[in-house]
């Protein structure tokens, strides 16, 4: 039965309790205060757990609906996608179907064999090797002993980890490690597959493969669900996608229509507030560098308006966290479906700079770009070198708008096909 | 086409989670073989830890309860007496205080894969296994060395064996599960354990305890599964109304324990 309903989610709720600090303020509390709240917290712990309650920090208890409300269905080889900003409930969601955690409210029904993977190298053990650790989480991830046998080869092949097989995956660098954990993980052949945020790993090459790897998995008759921040993988690998807001299903539809709603409200709530923090990417390597403002032309992002062939540049504010010796700094441009049209990097123009630890505004002047009017988003990441795990990435943020105004009447009428505008072109009759 | 259809909703009870936990069993195998293998990554002594600390330990009790308080010890060497008894001990001991923090040392497992989680400390009483084996083994030497000839009881020891997997399992399950709360009792085991070693016959024979106290006394499980390991392999004496109480508490223990463990399962990805 090929339309055979193999996920069927009816009104899903998660409720959580949390605690809040309700301090008196900063006011300076006397030892006797101190030891009188101590005291009175210790009581309501001790009576808590007589009653088997959960030990809640903090003085004011609040219900949170992590999840609300939720319904949908996926039909046998379907790949449907989720998204939704951080914290909107979308890993719940994923934890109450993988029977990680149980619902508060509602009913989901599966059918078939489900593996999730939500996140890469769960279990993995520090002193175990490389060969011992393809086992053990073969394993955790629900693979039989002779299933991972059978693939072993394969799975070292991917993670292109052969000579460091007989070594702990302590020793390992980061980009070893995680590719390893995902082979194994590639390699789970269940008749649903639930994945959480997992491809933002290693370089940009191994994304690549394992994007790939999951294209190849869907495409197989294999259920999947997709949770990503990376939107164009959502469009590229799945055919439908439901979006979450603040534990709500908001809206479902193909993959490209919902992207680009949330794209158009996340849009909307930077052009008030000014915050790009939604759009950073999970997987980096913390504690180096974060990109704190990103100018379009003197404009916030998303309200810039380029006059047609307008010089553009970009004025990108950082705040080092360390000495930072030659960082590399990559803008991508992208056009409304998040295909990157271009990628401009710092070290095309050999920009070497050293930064102090601080706040540090640096510039770059793109010129006028070919490009037809039209919206267009940004991708910023900085790192050490390219291809390596990036110190910071927003992606993909709202851009700049070219104005059709000031371009030819011919331009503007919206019938020209394309993106990329070559109009200098010569034309000559030969002969 | 699968046969297999989940359905999950808020306080269902698994109807299949026995069958889940047999069909898991590849995963109990691989967890107990992991914890095995890592025991003693990254030490200088390795195994020999497993040597060294019933032989210490077994020297001190044997002075102080042997050769000081000149406890009597049944006809068999004292020695011999005392690494009988803390066999099942440190089995029982380890196997307790890694189960009681086994879901919080894997967090992690937890909170990002579903399985039954009863797997889980389980396994990890099941790794105390290698300490006991080469515990046997250096028994087995200690006999050779004293001339003394196992009878035919010994092969009763595997069902003994067992007693005292199961006796660490049942409080072992109860508080890996409240544990999950109440972080308190990892605090707590360290302190029964230590105290258990002098409550339970690990440094003398239970024969010292005055008759009418026995079956008070054997309500401790360990009681009747010292005595019943020193029956088996030094042929002492063995006071069989004591051993039928402690295999009850053992049972009942288990049942309270599996219980816990279950009523908490669900909630154990949220509260950890």
């Amino acid at each position: 039965m090929p339309n055979e309903v193999v996920i069927k989610v009816e009104n899903l709720g998660k409720s959580y309790l949390i605690g809040h600090e309700m301090g008196n303020g900063r006011r300076q509390e006397s030892f006797r205060e101190v030891v009188g709240r101590h005291a009175l917290s210790f009581a309501r712990a001790a009576l808590d757990m007589s009653r088997g309650r959960q030990i809640i920090q903090g003085n004011k208890i609040e219900e949170f609906w992590a999840l609300s409300d939720v319904s949908f269905e996926v039909t046998r080889g379907e790949a449907l996608g989720i998204i939704g900003r951080n914290g909107a409930g979308k890993s719940t969601l994923l934890k109450i179907l993988s029977r990680i955690t149980e619902p508060t409210r509602g009913r989901a029904t599966i059918k078939g064999r489900v593996a999730s993977l939500l996140e890469v190298g769960t279990g993995f053990h520090q002193d175990l090797t490389g060969r011992e650790n393809i086992y053990l989480n073969g394993a955790i991830l629900g693979m039989s002993r002779a299933e991972i046998k059978s693939k072993f080869d394969e799975i070292v092949d991917f993670a292109e980890i052969e000579k460091f097989l007989d070594t702990p995956v302590k020793r390992y660098s980061s980009g070893m490690y995680v590719r390893l954990a995902f082979a194994v993980a590639a390699h789970l052949e269940p008749e649903i597959l639930i994945i959480d945020e997992v491809l933002a790993v290693g370089d940009v090459v191994f994304q690549r493969k394992c994007l790939g790897k999951l294209k190849n998995v869907a495409q197989h008759g294999r259920t999947v669900i997709f949770v990503s921040h990376n939107l164009p993988a959502i469009i590229g690998l799945t055919s439908r996608t439901i979006l979450i807001d603040k534990g709500r299903l908001i809206a479902g539809g193909t993959s490209s229509e919902v992207v680009s709603r949330f794209l158009q409200s996340t849009q909307n709530e930077i052009e008030a507030s000014g915050d790009l923090s939604a759009f950073r990417r999970d997987y980096r390597s913390e504690g180096y560098a974060d990109i704190r403002t990103i100018k379009v032309c003197g404009n916030d992002p998303g309200i810039a308006r380029i006059g047609f062939r307008e010089n553009v540049f970009l004025e990108i504010g950082l705040q080092a966290l360390r000495s930072l010796e030659h960082p590399i700094i990559v803008i991508n441009v992208l056009s409304e479906q998040l295909e990157v049209l271009t990628s401009i990097t710092s070290i095309d123009s050999d920009f070497g700079v050293s930064l102090d630890p601080g706040f540090h505004t640096i510039r770059c002047e793109i010129g006028a770009l070919p490009l037809m009017p039209g919206y267009y988003r940004l991708s910023v990441g900085i790192s050490q070198s390219y291809g390596a795990l990036a110190w910071d990435v927003l992606e993909p943020i709202p851009g700049f708008r070219i104005e059709p105004q000031e371009s030819p009447t011919w331009l503007q009428s919206g019938e020209r096909p394309g993106v990329v505008l070559l109009d200098s072109c010569k034309w000559m009759l030969q002969g | 086409m699968s046969a297999i259809e989940i359905i999950i909703e808020p306080g269902r009870a698994e109807k299949n989670y026995w069958r889940d936990l047999w069909r898991y069993r590849e995963l109990f195998q691989v967890l107990a073989w992991r914890d095995c293998a890592v025991r003693y990554k990254q030490t200088v002594l390795g195994v020999a830890w497993a040597v060294i600390r019933p032989v210490l330990a077994m020297l001190i009790f044997t002075v102080i309860f042997g050769r000081i308080a000149k406890l009597p010890s049944g006809g068999v060497p004292y020695a011999l007496m005392v690494f009988a008894g803390m066999l099942p001990w440190t089995f029982f001991a380890t196997g307790l205080s890694d189960a009681s923090n086994s879901l919080i040392t894997n967090t992690g497992l937890v909170s990002k894969v579903y399985f039954p989680r009863m797997i889980m400390p389980t396994a990890t009483i099941t790794a105390a296994f290698i300490d006991f084996f080469i515990g046997l083994f250096i028994l087995a030497t200690m006999m050779a060395w004293y001339h003394v000839l196992p009878s035919w009881r010994i092969v009763l020891l595997p069902i003994f064996v067992l007693l005292a997997f199961l006796a660490a399992l049942g409080p072992s399950l109860w508080v890996t599960a409240v544990n999950v709360k109440y972080r308190d009792f990892r605090y707590v085991i360290p302190f029964l354990v230590q105290f258990g070693l002098y409550v339970s016959p690990v440094g003398f024979s239970s024969s010292v305890v005055p008759q009418k106290w026995r079956l008070l006394y054997s309500l401790n499980p360990l009681v009747g599964i010292i005595d019943s390991f020193r029956w088996c392999v030094l042929r002492s004496s063995i006071y069989w109304p004591g051993v039928g109480i402690s295999v009850a508490v053992v049972v009942l223990l288990l049942w309270l324990g599996v219980r816990k463990f279950r009523k908490m399962e669900r909630t154990f990805a949220d509260l950890i």
